[in-house]
């Protein structure tokens, strides 16, 4: 197994195989099937995937019928275009319906990278969690975006699971993977200072970061918050009760997202100084990943440097 | 063949109509009455439907595309035992099964919740490759507002159904030619409606739509076409059969008053 993988690789595999367990999973994309890799599973099942061209809100209305016709729809795109531009129809004819549509959408963040501010979406998670029933998933690397997928399909209802371009190191092996439960967050490190709440690609750097600290006496808990909706409420309020500090590190506006969902959850059951990591009230530019990661303050780093503004 | 039985059944949904849309306090009369004559050759004579099993596998489905008519499907519903007629009076009120604009779930025939412009016929698109997918053989129906055109995701949806081919799906345009703010000519022209349709890909079939003949031949003509979708286009008169709302855009989304209502129903010769 190659050490580092990008979460829409492990989707286009995971799509394959989940092909053959579930007779009625469709594939639906609007003109990035190699991008995405939906490729994978229409070259397998062709007669079960449908390319809408480049026409975002149609995919999703079509999606929409072809669920409520008794069918798993995964339909993929960019998450600016899935979450961004096609919201509304996600809003009224899957969000409103309950349809069984999982919106998988890639190319989510600052690691877009290169192609720049017009393809970074720090507005999804925001977006997709003010949806009633919109189950919110956000996976950390290869082997957890597999297995959640394979329980985001097993489920009925609608989903938006948010998938990254770059390829990022393994941090689940396929065995640990197995430990990861929709809808609960798994504490990945225990910690009685301070507790880092992290969501996708930020896991590995929390964990970075909570060793580093370590050193230095400072003993963090690190939950990798996978979901970011229904919200793991239990895993949280303990965190604010036993640690009393909270940090929050997404790839994503620290307005709206998982920042946002944590604070909303202990300013109302469990009050504690929460510190926000993520893209600040800012667009994006043209980089490579880690240069943008570090430049709009999403690394270990800034993780480190939180925690250190929170201990004082 | 004789359409007596369907006037007599448009002019009762009609009077429905006018009675839900009083009671409601709000609605939107002008479009269900345009359409009326459309919804009822559908749910009485097109459309293969079973209200003891609404959910019978190779069931024709009508999605209500313009929305906003949903008077008129509730009406028709009724009328043809999905429900009964006297839940008609809840329309709009809380609690009410019947809400502003149709949800699903709720009474059954309602197939979609649609009342956001334009999504309707995407998801039509949706429903047909599911049929065509699975082999069954029901024929979806969606019904669309000429202002609705308006929409880009109306272009989308008649794109993706030309390139797969759906027989399957027959589109119908309420051609009553007004929208909220006025004429569509005047808003945003939305002709030639036929060769924009034609361009897709679709059969295009023009008809008078209070025309019952007209209607189900054009029904017949659509079923018949193989290998592409087909989109009636059907020139009505909003608020058709009430005197004072025929062809006036004023009266899109707006309840009568009772002087107004007791009017209309003696108008459309039912009882007040």
């Amino acid at each position: 197994m190659a050490d580092k993988m990008a979460t829409r690789e492990a989707y286009g595999n995971t799509l394959k195989e989940l092909g053959a367990k579930y007779p009625n999973l469709v594939v639906m994309d609007a003109d990035l099937s190699g991008s995405t890799k939906t490729s994978v599973f229409a070259k397998e099942y062709p007669e079960r995937f449908f390319n809408m061209g480049i026409a975002e809100q149609n995919m999703y209305g079509a999606a929409a019928g072809l669920a409520l016709s008794g069918k798993i729809v995964c339909a993929s795109t960019f998450a600016m275009f899935a979450s961004g531009r096609a919201f509304e129809i996600i809003r009224n004819s899957i969000g409103y319906t309950h349809a069984n549509v999982k919106v998988c959408a890639t190319h989510a963040g600052i690691t877009v990278g290169e192609d720049g501010a017009s393809h970074q979406t720090f507005e999804d998670i925001a977006l997709m969690r003010t949806i009633p029933g919109m189950t919110v998933v956000n996976p950390s690397d290869g082997a957890s975006a597999a297995e959640l997928l394979r329980q985001v399909i097993a489920m009925e209802g609608p989903a938006y699971v948010r998938l990254g371009r770059a390829a990022v190191p393994f941090f689940y092996s396929e065995e640990t993977a197995k430990d990861i439960k929709l809808g609960k967050g798994n504490t990945l490190r225990e910690g009685k200072d301070i507790t880092i709440i992290a969501t996708g690609i930020m896991v590995s750097e929390a964990m970075k970061a909570a060793e580093e600290l370590a050193v230095e006496g400072i003993d963090c808990r690190v939950i990798d918050l996978h979901t970011i909706k229904p919200l793991d409420e239990d895993i949280i309020v303990k965190a604010s009760l036993e640690t009393g500090k909270i940090v929050t590190a997404e790839e994503h506006s620290v307005i709206g997202g998982l920042g946002s969902a944590v604070a909303e959850c202990v300013s109302q059951k469990a009050p504690c100084k929460v510190y926000m990591v993520g893209q600040k009230d800012t667009f994006g530019e043209s980089g490579k990943p880690e240069e943008l990661k570090a430049k709009y303050g999403m690394t270990a780093s800034d993780i480190y440097k939180a925690v250190h503004v929170m201990m004082k | 063949m004789d359409y007596k039985r369907f006037e007599e059944l448009a002019r009762k949904i009609r009077i429905d109509v006018i009675k839900e849309v009083f009671n409601a306090g709000s609605g939107h009369p002008g479009g269900s009455l345009s359409a009326a004559d459309i919804v009822t050759a559908l749910y009485f004579g097109e459309m293969n439907i079973d209200p003891e099993d609404p959910q019978m596998e190779d069931r024709d489905k009508l999605i209500l595309s313009k929305g906003h008519a949903a008077p008129v499907q509730y009406a028709a519903l009724a009328e043809r035992g999905f429900f009964d007629v006297d839940e008609l009076a809840t329309l709009r009120k809380m609690g009410s099964r019947l809400q502003g604009h149709a949800k699903m779930g709720l009474v059954p025939g309602i197939e979609m919740s649609t009342g956001s412009l334009g999504q309707g016929f995407s998801v039509s698109v949706g429903m047909a490759l599911a049929n065509k997918l699975d082999g069954k053989k029901g024929r979806v129906y969606a019904l669309l507002g000429d202002g609705e055109l308006q929409e880009g995701l109306i272009w989308e949806a008649a794109m993706s159904a030309g390139h797969y081919h759906l027989d399957n799906l027959c589109a119908i345009v309420d051609w009553n030619g007004l929208q909220i703010d006025g004429k569509n000519d005047d808003v945003m022209t939305v002709r030639p409606i036929d060769k924009k349709f034609e361009a897709f890909g679709f059969n295009v079939i023009c008809i008078d739509g209070h025309d019952f003949a007209q209607i189900f031949d054009a029904f017949d003509k659509a079923r018949e076409c193989k290998d592409r979708p087909s989109v009636i286009i059907a020139s009505t008169h909003k608020g058709h059969g009430v005197s004072f709302m025929e062809d006036q855009a004023g009266w899109h989304g707006k309840a009568p008053n009772e002087e107004q209502a007791r009017q209309a129903v003696e108008e459309l010769g039912g009882e007040w």
